[in-house]
């Protein structure tokens, strides 16, 4: 025993069985089923949300799925395992193909084999009595080299032949298309480190710069340098959104969303540009997506002694698709004490049945701003970071609204009301100056977020994306085939041409290509005898496809 | 009567032909095993007239790849009872291509009743799905012999548009935002062709295991239940058959997957991110890709490679009838 030899040998072995098309499908199927649970369990790279969720409502359960990846499936050490093996697999079938493949790229094609009588399509013609062999076998060749193909010719007692070949493409479209597979593999797997994605929220009239700290969320790639962020500025000068008003089945549904931009690229004069919802915008290296929108009502708290200690268009997330919008107003400073706000926006006010308030259209109809407020430690001097989205009202007092006994704060667009306990008033700012009461289209800003999204290895994947399919079209459609030619002298003295083909992979016209052969070179070749003989000659002498010498 | 009532008339005008052809097919069926019976009595003994096909077929499916290769280029009807011609296989056709034209109009009324390409919803998915389902059959058969498959397809186009009338029916409303790109038309279109000759490969896999059941049960001087399977081809040529629809599929569906990719970069701003609908397509393409190397995998040619061909095509319906309707994810255009 020599257990080194032995290792190399196993080593070997695991290789080849690695390397072989059965494990090659195995990991395939594989890796189809292990595609399926993130299809069926909430996925925190697409659906963050939903995996918070899932936690609540499955206590037991989820830890449990948790231990196993199973909100991270894509990103899971089994999944990866998975993959990882397959294209470990992929490389060592595909080296050894392309090294065979090169060699056949240069060999000529194979000795006609003695008898084609068993081969795909095999048929016979006589040539026009006179014909010399070896003329009619160089006609052959020429027919098929102008067909593509790749010739050889081979003498032997008794006959003459041309052996031709052709559809190497075949295979160069499957390799390609697996070395393209490979390709986007390293791609994405490396490339996503180079870029960034942040997310922005401009309400009409704000400017944002690209810079680091002007994102509300930004998330680096391993990679990425923040120094190569370009700071143009990028201002949402007006956002226009269009409802379906007059298809009955379709009231509200949104029909358009623009976003009206001024990029100023540094160094620049300022462009005028579109961010559509299917139209990104794409500028100082950056793609810039409109992700969602809603109002921003424009609020203004002033104290009791007249001075405004807060003044803004504060966004307010959509609810429902009639932007029902919930948003939180937090006044630190210049009151009596800290107050926050919790606010809805009803954009076309109705009240149901039971009283409560709700949106009945999107669009800016009836406005109206409801707000409940609350005193006490707003909990922003800890340092710790808080959400401009959410009140957290455990440690706050609430004065107006649920069972305070105090009505809610009910604003319409330019009115101004107290604040409880003497703190102050807030206004609910009309932003269209010259608004009439029966027109409040524009009373509301509204603002717009962005994605926006560095990705440097977009170009390369998309041009591996194209070479998989054309590597495709061709390595599943191109046929590949041999086809031979032999001219046979006769007892009687004629002479009998005998054509055959041979698949390699699939090939269901193989055999009206061979026939085509036959009757295209029998037409080229020059009848020297009387025109009797050629007529007779055009016949098959065989029948073209009998079934007892096929099987 | 506004376009859209006269597109729902039209489709269910198309519902009821297309029933009607259904029945004269299964006639077609019933007829052909009469006539596998007659041959079997004129051969003399019924065993006779089956052993001659126990020959043909057990050469077929033997696996000998110079045989296979062999065949793969006949695609030709090589059935053991030769059968063309019956009233009912021609009054069939010729609903179906009733059918098809009232559903083409019924399709095109309600693009132009919405203003729009008439696949923006589940309802509009199977309406200009399953047309281009019936559409592929027509054109293929144009090539080869598939008339056989008429129940099959009439079958499924009926069950889809009845479920789709039924249970998927919105009004016409305008395009949301999301939907509003050149991609929809590509895309969606693309796939819909590519569902298309996934069914077809899908029906021939079928048929195919049928076929190879029936050549084993002949092979060992077993009695056949599914008599007309003797006027089809042999499994080996179905199984080429399903290949060459299903590597067309294929390259649709690669297309597809890429074309949405490209779609979602443009709209979410990343061109693939696992969700529901992107995992469910990849998953198919998988699985065909599973497919097209079976068929070169020794050992799972034949049955098993159909096997996959038929998983594939259930992936395929279960991504369209249960990931777009009860799924959640960002492909939220069921209109439900
Ligand atoms: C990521 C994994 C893989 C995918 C998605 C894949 C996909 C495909 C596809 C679509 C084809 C047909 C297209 C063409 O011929 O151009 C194909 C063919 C082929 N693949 Fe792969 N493949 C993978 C991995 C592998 C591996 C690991 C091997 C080797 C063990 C392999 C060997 C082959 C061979 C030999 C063919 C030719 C089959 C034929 O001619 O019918 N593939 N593959």
């Amino acid at each position: 025993m020599q257990p080194r030899l032995g290792f190399v040998g196993w080593l070997r072995f695991l290789w080849r069985q690695l390397t072989s098309m059965r494990t090659a499908l195995f990991l395939l199927l594989l890796l189809a089923i292990a595609a399926v649970p993130g299809s069926l369990v909430p996925q925190r790279s697409s659906d963050p949300n939903g995996v918070t969720q899932y936690f609540a409502d499955n206590p037991d359960l989820a830890p449990v799925l948790d231990n196993i990846q199973a909100f991270d499936v894509y990103s899971s050490a089994w999944f990866s395992a998975i993959y990882l093996l397959l294209f470990v697999s992929l490389i060592g079938c595909v080296i050894p193909r392309t090294k065979h493949h090169l060699i056949a790229l240069r060999a000529t094609p194979p000795a006609t084999p003695a008898r084609l009588a068993r081969l795909a399509g095999f048929t016979t013609r006589t040539a026009p009595a006179g014909t010399d062999a070896g003329a009619a076998i160089t006609t052959a060749r020429t027919l098929l080299k102008s067909s593509g193909y790749r010739v050889a010719l081979y003498d032997k007692a008794g006959s003459t032949s041309v052996s031709a070949e052709r559809g190497y493409l075949r295979e160069t479209g499957n390799l390609v298309f697996h070395f393209a597979l490979v390709g986007i593999l390293v791609v994405v797997g490396f490339g996503g480190g180079f870029g960034f994605a942040g997310q922005r929220v401009l309400v009409e009239g704000q400017t944002f710069v690209n810079t680091l700290l002007a994102y509300d969320s930004f998330n680096p790639g391993r990679f990425f340098d923040d120094s190569t962020l370009d700071p143009y500025t990028l201002t949402l000068d007006d956002f226009a959104v269009e409802y379906e008003a007059e298809n009955l089945n379709a009231i509200g549904q949104p029909v358009d969303f623009t976003a009206g931009v001024t990029v100023t690229p540094r160094g620049e004069e300022p462009e005028a540009g579109e961010v559509k919802v299917n139209g990104p915008l794409r500028t100082g290296g950056t793609d810039i997506f409109l992700l969602g929108n809603g109002y921003a009502p424009s609020i203004t708290v002033t104290s009791p002694d007249g001075s405004d200690v807060f003044s803004d268009s504060v966004p307010f997330l959509p609810q429902d698709a009639n932007l029902t919008s919930l948003g939180v107003v937090k006044v630190p400073d210049g009151l009596a004490e800290q107050v926050g706000m919790i606010g809805f926006f009803y954009p076309t006010q109705e009240t149901a049945q039971s009283g409560a308030f709700f949106s009945s259209y999107p669009d800016l109809v009836y406005p109206m701003l409801t707000l409940n407020v609350y005193t006490g430690d707003l909990g922003l001097d800890e340092g710790v970071p808080t959400s401009v989205y959410s009140l957290l009202i455990d440690d706050m007092t609430q004065l107006t609204g649920g069972d305070t006994g105090v009505q809610t704060l009910e604003l319409r667009p330019g009115e101004t009301l107290d604040l409880p306990n003497g703190l102050g008033t807030v206004t609910f700012n009309n932003a269209d100056e010259a608004a009439t009461a029966d027109d409040l289209s524009n009373s509301v800003p509204r603002f717009a977020s962005f994605d926006i999204h560095h990705d440097p290895t977009q170009a390369w994947v998309l041009t591996f994306a194209i070479l998989i399919l054309l590597g495709l079209l061709t390595g599943l459609l191109v046929p590949r085939r041999r086809i031979w030619v032999k001219a046979v002298a006769q007892a009687d003295g004629s002479l009998s041409l005998e054509y055959a083909g041979l698949a390699r992979g699939e090939d269901p016209a193989l055999e009206a290509a061979v026939t085509a052969l036959a009757d295209r070179h029998l037409a080229a070749l020059p009848s020297i005898g009387a025109g009797a003989a050629g007529a007779d000659a055009a016949k098959p002498v065989h029948p073209a496809d009998s079934t007892l010498e096929q099987t | 009567m506004n376009l859209n009532d006269l597109s729902i008339m039209s489709l269910y005008s198309a519902m009821a032909v297309y029933a009607l052809a259904f029945i004269a097919f299964a006639i077609d069926l019933a007829k052909r095993s009469a006539a596998v019976d007659a041959a079997g009595q004129a051969a003399g003994a019924p065993v006779s007239g089956e052993a001659s096909g126990a020959a043909s077929g057990a050469a077929g499916s033997g696996g000998s790849t110079l045989t296979l290769n062999r065949l793969s280029t006949r695609i030709n009807n090589d059935a053991v009872t030769p059968y063309s011609h019956s009233a009912s296989l021609r009054v069939g056709m010729s609903l179906t291509v009733l059918a098809a034209a009232l559903h083409l109009f019924a399709t095109l009324t309600r693009g132009i009743a919405a203003d729009r390409v008439p696949w923006a919803n589940m309802y509009e998915f199977a309406m200009t799905g399953t047309l281009l389902i019936v559409a592929v059959y027509l054109i293929v058969l144009i090539r080869v012999d598939l008339r056989f498959l008429g129940t099959f397809v009439t079958g499924l186009v009926l069950v889809l548009l009845g479920v789709a009338a039924v249970s998927f029916y919105v009004e016409v409303a305008p395009l949301p935002p999301a939907l509003q790109s050149a991609w929809l038309v590509i895309h969606v279109f693309v796939a819909s062709l590519g569902t298309g000759f996934f069914a077809l490969g899908f029906a021939l896999s079928f048929v195919q295991l049928l076929q190879f059941r029936r050549e084993s049960l002949v092979a060992d001087t077993r009695p056949v239940r599914l008599r007309f399977l003797a006027t089809l081809p042999s499994s080996a040529t179905l199984e080429n058959l399903a290949y060459r629809v299903n590597i067309i599929g294929f390259i649709l569906w690669t297309f597809t997957l890429m074309a949405g990719s490209v779609w979602a970069e443009q709209a979410w701003g990343r061109y693939w991110g696992w969700d529901t609908k992107e995992v469910w397509t990849f998953i198919i393409w998988v699985i065909y890709a599973g497919y097209i190397h079976a068929r070169a995998t020794r050992g799972w040619r034949g049955s098993r490679s159909a096997w996959l061909s038929i998983v594939g095509f259930a992936a395929v319906m279960f991504n369209f009838g249960i990931v777009n309707v009860f799924f959640k994810g960002l492909h939220a255009y069921s209109g439900l």
